[in-house]
């Protein structure tokens, strides 16, 4: 991880996948829930719905001065252009979470890889369009990184009003999934292991 | 006095530095907005044009920028709270009648969050080439008054901050924002309205028949009386006398524009606001503002490691300009650097005030991002051993 515990997240997908609400939940449920400071930028550019799309969050239990990333730890890759697009950039020891329908990752050495099949995980809760909150869920069970109270918290305040059901079944089913591809987060963080996983 | 609390969103929130902007606006009191879309500061209006109804607030998309200028001067004269919002290119079309503005004594708020020009520029990317174009834009002498948020929580703050200031001196106040602070989402404390102060339009408790409209009696900023309240009265940008008619005259002209200078001069001290860090034992002073402030103090850091004795004196408000604070400074200092992103503005204030006692240096950014720390602080570095 960065200096100072810092810690830089990009998240990416196509325009329309919730690339942005996605980092905006990752980055309150730090910021706002789990007494971190995230600062998230998103990206502005001839960006329209269905090319790639991206959000930025640098984490930190200090104060965030610098508000870009440089090479992200952890890398959330929704789409295979997005991950074509940074995949480069991705720190040699980082970790990439990615949606496995879409994204074929070949990752360096030392890189740690963990995929969900967030859309047909959302297909088969009735609605494709929670597939970013699936993958916001996968994403807090790999990585470790923000507690799981705090990450549905974010998700419940962040989501359109009359959809928060919909939206924290989606999460709890990525965070689940989990349970398929590992046993305790990726990151080391000073918490209790993960409910449910062995050891 | 405490602010209407249907306007404020008491709680933490995760906003962006243009949300956070709106919300300051409505905690202000702020119930006329019109302006016409632009990027980076569209968001503001999103959010207020979204929460307004349900205070009982306007917004209007205007044909453009001049119109929606003009349709907040109006909106102040009757005694509402106005402000529009734009960046670069429109803050350009806005001159003229910020002007007007600042010639009638109309208490608004002009959101400028820059981005990168001349021009159309870089609409999507960060700039700070508009700080001079706020005290200088338009035509003639006068004085406005423009402040410089660092984060979203600035944006919330400073905005109540700009809306008092524009009712204490009846004048137009710039909040210069930036694309970096407008579109970057952090974590934004609303407190409750009992712990937030808000400026009232003061209203005039003359009878209409011994009001005059400009007539101070000794005090620098005039009574007001709202348009529709069956008060007789004259108001022009044309030099005018006490009574608002306009006088074509020497003296006239003298009494009407010292005015509206002497009103912020006299009370720079009252206004201006600047934050210090390590400044006592600085060898060397980076003086900047905005987004350019925090990625200064990364910058100190590392000149720090190398042994340089390096101070921030960051300016909150920028115009007026922090003139005292940087005079004495120059006096006990070995150098001033400043980075901004434009190709050296402030810096020019600063070598003002510094007046030869110590040397300033200009570390530019032509925009489209924020400074390299390693370069700040390699001018910082070349500072600090020209000084030994």
């Amino acid at each position: 991880m960065s200096e100072g515990g810092r810690v830089e997240v990009r998240v990416t997908g196509f325009g329309g996948q919730g690339v942005v609400l996605a980092g905006h939940i990752i980055g309150r449920a730090c910021a706002i829930h789990a007494g971190k400071n995230a600062t998230m930028i998103q990206s502005f550019g001839p960006e329209a719905r269905g090319s790639a799309c991206s959000a930025t969050l640098a984490i930190s239990d200090g104060e965030v001065l610098y508000p870009y990333i440089g090479r992200p730890d952890i890398l959330v890759a929704m789409s295979s252009e997005g991950f074509e697009k940074y995949r480069d950039e991705l720190k040699d020891d980082g970790i990439l979470v990615y949606e496995q329908d879409l994204v074929h990752p070949v990752v360096k050495e030392g890189q740690r890889a963990y995929g969900a099949p967030s859309t047909r995980i959302a297909e088969s809760l009735g609605r494709a369009i929670v597939q970013n909150i699936v993958m916001v869920g996968f994403f807090g069970a790999t990585t470790g990184l923000v507690p799981v109270e705090a990450l549905r918290e974010a998700v419940e305040h962040s989501v359109p009003a009359g959809t928060e059901k919909l939206n924290l079944a989606a999460f709890d089913r990525g965070f689940e999934y989990h349970k398929n591809v590992l046993t305790q987060p990726a990151l080391e963080v000073d918490r209790p292991p993960l409910e449910g996983a062995p050891g | 006095m405490r602010p209407d609390p249907a306007g404020v969103l008491t709680g933490a929130h995760y906003l962006d530095g243009d949300f956070a902007c709106g919300e300051g606006a409505m905690a202000a009191g702020c119930r006329f907005v019109a302006g016409y879309p632009i990027t980076p500061s569209t968001e503001v209006v999103e959010r207020i044009s979204r929460r307004f109804p349900a205070m009982g607030g306007t917004f209007i998309q205007m044909e453009d920028e001049l119109a929606s200028m003009a349709a907040v001067v109006g909106a102040a004269w009757t005694g509402t709270k106005a402000m529009t919002v734009t960046s670069g290119p429109g803050f350009s079309l806005m001159m003229e009648n910020i002007g007007l503005a600042a010639m009638m004594e109309t208490p608004c708020v002009v959101v400028n969050v820059q981005r990168g020009g001349p021009s159309t520029g870089l609409p999507t990317m960060v700039g700070q080439g508009d700080v001079m174009q706020a005290r200088w834009g338009s035509h003639g002498d006068y004085e406005v008054i423009a402040l410089t948020p660092q984060s979203p929580q600035e944006a919330f703050d400073l905005t109540i901050d700009a809306f008092n200031l524009s009712e204490r001196f009846r004048v137009p106040v710039m909040f210069m924002m930036d694309e970096c602070v407008g579109h970057m989402t952090e974590r934004v404390v609303i407190p409750e309205p009992e712990e937030i102060d808000v400026v009232p339009r003061v209203l005039t408790d003359k009878s209409p028949q011994e009001f005059e409209p400009y007539s101070v009696n000794g005090t620098e900023i005039p009574e007001f009386a709202r348009a529709g309240d069956g008060y007789r009265f004259h108001t022009t940008g044309l030099t005018h006398d006490e009574r608002g008619y306009p006088v074509m005259s020497v003296d006239c002209q003298e009494t009407c524009v010292s005015r509206l200078l002497d009103k912020i001069n006299d009370n720079a001290d009252e206004i201006v606001r600047f934050e210090e860090e390590g400044i006592e034992d600085a060898e060397v002073v980076v003086v900047t503002y905005g987004i350019t402030a925090r990625v200064a103090r990364l910058a100190i850091d590392l000149a720090r490691a190398e042994g340089v004795k390096v101070g921030l004196l960051r300016l909150i408000v920028i115009w007026p300009f922090a003139e005292r604070r940087i005079r004495d400074l120059a006096r006990s200092v070995g150098a001033m650097v400043v980075p901004e992103i434009n190709y050296g503005q402030l810096v020019l204030e600063v070598e003002r005030c510094a007046g030869g006692r110590c040397p300033v240096v200009s570390v530019t950014h032509g925009g489209g991002g924020v400074h390299d720390p390693a370069v700040i602080a390699k001018k910082i570095i070349e500072a600090g051993a020209s000084r030994t």
